[in-house]
């Protein structure tokens, strides 16, 4: 008998398809409707951003670090400015920490918004989606409040932010959280429960502890797995010692617990930016030290030192200590870090960007061998993906 | 010479002229069909919808049409020319030419045939053959995915379809759609038949591939499968012909189960009201239920979706048949 050559139905899935999230391409090998093969390909958003740190001073730097996962940016500069402050060991005053724990917030229900309602999109429920985005409109405007942008906010300095936050803005947050939660509730009803999401994202994309472990896993796809790790708590940073959250934690790891982990760790976002708005005090939000930070305007045209500071401020930048530093966030996407080597210069000598959304899409293969082509939208909807950190 | 004008052309013109006179009222309702749908999700997703174009953006479906009308046609390279093109023709056709047998009133119908339940089950079966000829012909994977798909889905919801009408027929006692209508003027048979009303209107979103069975299009995987090559007036045939089959599905629900052109109640206030008027009221709510579920639902996926058509609705019809014929049998209330 003649011998048959079978060979699988390969779809070219990307990087210019609507389930992509960003410019994911996908070579998948088919049989029939069933996925055999995954075989991500990546790297068509790539700027170099890692190497651009190497030739800026370290204060330009911060801006690219907005740009990595474009819906958690205040997250990512944290990181940065946490390994920088490290090797700088400088002090940050108590309001600037209390004004990066309700940002870094903030900034988690949005990046948190965004992945939940995309999600739901893949899935076919297009409602959510426009209902949140909404919501999003309205955190961003609070962003620009407080930085100037609405995206890219560059508003985190060494040793504090870059200014206090405008007269109301507080008040207006506490009033849009009122507001917020009716509509998330709805969203909650509209999805949680509902059979046919259900259907489509129980059992999907299964990972066990041990494997979310052995793949790299952090985040909310670790804790969707069972495991209870969150950098807030593990080591916390910033204000959030002082703040009382619970970590949600999964029990099957598939697409559904994902989701259901960050509906919740939105709701325990929402307390937590309600416990800085009521702990925080008037106060200065940088250090006073001189060699970080500016000296200001009206002390610059009597003080002939801080004139010489301002003027190897902004011409040198920050001279930071020789020594290399690790430092980590939980952004909304997982363990976001920084590996910060220094030569004592104003320049990194190497910035290693750890991105979360890189490690979780190496388990893709893993996680949707065997499942249906709709189940593998569903399983990148729940990985929560983003290309500027994958990418870089 | 007098004949042939009195014996033949006459009765075509006659004949022209009546079908103008439904087909062109229907392609303004389809395209008036694509603006509701846009401003009911609009108004459920807590936006406008359009509102550019024209007061309100009442005239933006001209604005789509004339749009789709002078893009070019690109014809795909690998495709199959002769297919591709006739493809979008079958949808558009076939969705129009279910309309001869519709009553929108007493005697207000084209063609009152009296196989007219079997007509239009046999048109909406043909339905199919435009997607996947679509679907092969484009010589894309993703359009092929979306054809095979459509083809297992539109054949199993279509007996489910039959066993529900079969329900109809053997209360009624006609396959004469008229008939079936005036059998209803007691009681409409969405209050005896409901669970069948029910599956039926889930079938019909089924079988005119709207959410949240649209998988055959399924744009988040698919990327709007079987159409992803179509443009310009191939498109929009595609298009006319899937928003003409939503309102053809309604007209077949309004009147298996919802009577037809009758009033609500056959007294005063509602019998003011002309027949068509009512039927064309009924369309408009089942239409926007076919709007509100593509609002709230996700989308089923595939095999879930032959579940529910083999395993759940068809024991479900089957034993709903056994049921009606052994009542009616028993209580000596067939009709004659």
């Amino acid at each position: 008998m003649a011998e048959v050559d079978l060979r699988s139905f390969t779809v070219n899935f990307g990087p210019q398809h609507p389930a992509a999230h960003g410019v994911l391409r996908l070579v998948l090998e088919m049989s029939g409707e069933i996925v055999e093969r995954a075989d991500p390909h990546i790297g068509l958003l790539h700027r170099g951003t890692e190497k651009l740190i190497e030739y800026r001073p370290y204060l330009q730097n911060i801006p690219y670090f907005d740009r990595l996962d474009y819906c958690s940016m205040l997250c990512q500069e944290h990181a940065y400015v946490l390994a920088v402050e490290k090797l700088l060991e400088v002090e940050v005053p108590e309001r600037a920490l209390y004004i990066r724990t309700l940002f870094d917030e903030i900034t988690r229900i949005l990046n948190h918004l965004l992945n939940i309602t995309t999600m739901a999109l893949d899935c076919g429920a297009m409602t959510p989606l426009l209902w949140m985005f909404e919501e999003r409109e309205k955190l961003m405007a609070f962003y620009e409040r407080v930085s100037g942008a609405r995206m890219h906010a560059n508003y985190y300095r060494f040793g504090g932010v870059a200014r206090d936050m405008p007269a109301g803005l507080a008040e207006d947050i506490a009033t849009w959280l009122d507001s917020f939660e009716p509509l998330f509730e709805d969203v909650d009803n509209l999805l949680s429960e509902n059979r046919i999401f259900k259907q489509r994202t129980v059992d999907i994309g299964v990972v066990t502890a041990e494997d979310a472990f052995n793949l790299g896993f952090s985040g909310p796809m670790l804790r969707a797995s069972g495991v209870a790790w969150d950098l807030r708590k593990a080591e916390p940073y910033a204000m959030y010692d002082r703040m009382e959250f619970d970590i949600p934690v999964g029990r099957n790891g598939d697409c559904w617990d994902r989701y259901l982990v960050r509906m919740l760790e939105v709701k325990e976002s929402m307390k937590i930016v309600r416990q800085c708005l009521d702990q925080m005090r008037p106060g200065p939000v940088r250090t006073d030290d001189k060699k970080v930070t500016p000296p200001s305007r009206a002390n610059m045209k009597r003080s002939m030192e801080a004139l010489i500071h301002h003027f190897k401020l902004y011409t040198e930048g920050v001279h930071v200590p020789e020594g290399e530093v690790y430092a980590a966030v939980e952004s909304g996407k997982g363990e976001f870090g920084v590996y910060l080597v220094s030569d004592g210069t104003n320049r990194p000598y190497r910035c290693k960007i750890r991105s979360p959304g890189y490690v979780h899409l190496q388990a893709l293969d893993e996680m949707s061998k065997g499942h249906q082509l709709a189940d593998v939208v569903a399983i990148i909807g729940s990985m929560d993906i983003v290309f500027g950190e994958i990418d870089r | 010479m007098a004949e042939i004008w009195s014996g033949t052309l006459w009765p075509v013109l006659v004949i022209v002229f009546y079908i103008l006179l439904i087909a062109v009222p229907l392609m303004l309702a389809m395209a008036y069909l694509t603006y509701a749908e846009r401003k009911i999700i609009g108004g459920m997703q807590l936006r406008q919808g359009p509102m550019t174009v024209g007061p309100y953006g009442l005239l933006q479906p001209l604005a789509d049409g004339a749009k789709l009308f002078f893009k070019e046609t690109v014809i795909p390279t690998g495709s199959n020319k002769i297919v591709f093109v006739l493809a979008p023709m079958v949808t558009f056709v076939l969705a129009l030419i279910g309309w001869a047998v519709i009553p929108f009133g007493y005697g207000l119908v084209l063609a009152d045939i009296n196989v007219g339940v079997l007509y239009l089950f046999a048109i909406s079966s043909l339905g199919v053959y435009g997607i996947i000829m679509a679907g092969w012909a484009s010589n894309s994977r993703y359009a092929f995915l979306g054809a095979l798909r459509s083809s297992a889905q539109m054949v199993s919801y279509e007996i489910a379809i039959g066993l529900i009408i079969i329900n109809v027929l053997i209360t009624a006692g006609s396959l004469n759609l008229s008939e079936i209508v005036l059998a209803q003027s007691g009681l409409w048979y969405a209050i005896p038949h409901f669970p069948m009303f029910m599956i039926f209107i889930v079938s019909i979103l089924a079988e005119t591939n709207r959410h949240p069975f649209d998988l055959p299009e399924d744009e988040a995987t698919l990327v709007t499968g079987y159409n992803v090559e179509y443009s310009s007036m191939t498109f929009a045939l595609f298009f006319l012909g899937e928003y003409m089959n939503m309102i053809l599905m309604s007209a077949i629900a309004v009147i298996l189960f919802l009577g037809g052109w009758l009033p609500p109640f056959a007294i005063f206030p509602f019998t003011l009201i002309p027949g068509p008027i009512w039927f064309i009221l009924k369309i408009c709510l089942v239409l926007f239920v076919f709007i509100w579920a593509r609002a709230t639902l996700p989308r089923y996926r595939y095999d879930q979706l032959m579940r529910l058509g083999w395993k759940v609705f068809l024991p479900l019809s089957l034993a709903w048949v056994v049921l009606t014929s052994g009542f009616l049998v028993y209580f000596d209330m067939l009709p004659r």
